[in-house]
């Protein structure tokens, strides 16, 4: 049976790995590497690596560090953050990584997504969204409207529209990063969760708000998430990835327990 | 040494650090010669199976793939690499392949809404028969998977792994002699893809595997 992936995020400002609440009162975590290598062997399935001022400072992604990690661990990564051309997802995978995440800029030129698909395979492209809870049906009928620039610009779009738009222009995933529970560490938004793993047909991500083993469990089962990303849980030392699969392997949800 | 053959299916930098992460050097080469004289031959890929024989073709690889696959060269297929060696894939619209191994690659049909495809993740390898490339690697363990269609042998004997996605139980793991083929990437699976690699480098294929 297939496993539902669990997956630590890394947020990189300067080369070191930093946790805010909603982009804001960012902290020193430690180092990309070593976070990597200590996820990877405390069996994480996948890692996703965010340069997450690369975009707003105006720089391409930091590649040494990709290759880095790349080089110290032996699982799949994705990396987003200050890719904006073709040539900087080609530059991104020789490196090592596995896939590519795009947000804003795909927002921006949605034709990204069917280049890098065409380019390298629909499994290379990541759909990174960051919606929020909006009360403008008539104008995001799902109630959630796509923002931008770490959370900053609304954009108008409906979140569940803008998936399926992905979809066909060839995305490989989408990682659901809701605004709205972002940080808190109070639960994925399951809501939104669940309406975009319902409108695609491609595997769908939750993100932002785990606190605990229970959240996942109830985005895999109740939101029908294909994987979850966790990251103030764990690197606070709060959790580990150990305990996070035991208590959903016991509470009936597969996971990969040897690695 | 050890050549990874580069067709333009893809990153093949996963495929080399592995190697060089069990200190065995890889190269990665589209040179029909290097693959000929390589020890052991690595076939990789990701994307479709139409481009991909197209660009085999325009490279001038499909003789040589067959030469050292005839001749005994240890020889390991991964992912599209793996399905290329049957005779057609249900891609593009039907595309005959390179015909190493009977059988053919059909694409995921899920009954099951929540049945995505691809298939991506983690999914357990059921040892259907002993083979040295699982030397060491417990029944059921989980590899990484990343795919929309699978492999099917017209010959059930050539199967050595099998897993079970949207509905069907599909061969993931297949070979004959000296050819050995995963559907799964043993580069991305961490310490057990790591030990299937490192199989494969000391592995010296008996005529009845």
């Amino acid at each position: 049976m297939l496993t539902k992936r669990i997956i630590p995020c890394l947020d990189i400002i300067k080369r070191r790995v930093t946790k805010g609440v909603k982009f804001q009162n960012n902290i020193d975590l430690g180092d990309p590497i070593e976070m990597a290598v200590r996820y990877s062997d405390g069996g994480c399935d996948e890692l996703v690596v965010y340069d997450i001022t690369a975009s707003a400072e105006h720089r391409p992604i930091d590649i040494e560090m990709v290759r880095d990690v790349a080089k110290a661990i032996r699982i799949p990564f994705s990396v987003g953050g200050g890719i904006s051309t073709l040539d900087d997802m080609s530059r991104v995978l020789l490196a090592g990584a596995e896939k590519i995440s795009v947000n804003s800029l795909a927002v921006k030129t949605p034709a990204i997504i069917a280049e890098g698909s065409r380019a390298f395979g629909a499994q290379c492209i990541v759909l990174g969204m960051d919606p929020v809870a909006t009360s403008d049906t008539a104008r995001c009928p799902s109630g959630y409207e796509i923002t931008t620039r770490g959370f900053r610009e609304r954009t108008g779009l409906d979140a569940v529209e803008w998936a399926k738009r992905a979809e066909q222009l060839g995305a490989g995933e989408i990682v659901v990063n809701s605004v709205d529970a972002d940080g808190t560490r109070a639960g994925f938004e399951l809501t939104i969760t669940r309406l975009i793993a319902e409108a695609v047909s491609i595997p769908v991500v939750a993100s932002g708000g785990a606190g605990c083993s229970a959240h996942l469990r109830d985005a895999f089962n109740l939101a029908h998430a294909d994987a979850a990303i966790v990251a103030g849980m764990i690197h606070t030392g709060d959790f580990t990835l150990r305990q996070i699969k035991d208590e959903l392997h016991a509470a009936g949800v597969p996971v990969r327990m040897t690695w | 040494m050890i050549a990874i053959i580069d067709y333009k299916a893809g990153n093949l930098t996963s495929v080399r650090l592995a190697f060089g992460a069990l200190g065995c050097e890889a190269v990665i080469t589209s040179d029909p010669q290097a693959i000929l004289d390589a020890d052991r031959v690595v076939f990789p890929g990701v994307g479709a199976a139409g481009a991909a024989m197209r660009n085999l073709s325009d490279l001038k690889l499909i003789s040589p793939i067959l030469e050292v696959a005839a001749r005994g060269t240890p020889f390991l297929g991964i992912c599209l690499g793996t399905q290329i060696l049957f005779d057609a894939s249900e891609e593009d619209g039907g595309t005959r392949t390179l015909g190493l191994l009977p059988g053919r690659v059909p694409r995921f049909q899920p009954a099951d809404r929540w049945d995505k495809v691809p298939q991506i993740g983690w999914n357990q390898v059921k040892n259907v028969r002993p083979h040295a490339l699982l030397d060491g690697i417990a029944d059921n363990s989980e590899f990484y998977f990343v795919h929309s269609y699978y492999p099917a042998p017209s010959d059930r004997s050539l199967a050595i792994g099998s897993t079970d996605y949207a509905g069907v139980t599909f061969a993931s793991m297949v070979g004959r002699g000296n050819v050995a083929a995963t559907q799964f990437h043993p580069e991305k699976s961490g310490r057990l893809g790591l030990r299937l690699l490192a199989n494969f480098i000391r592995w010296k294929p008996a005529g009845n595997e």
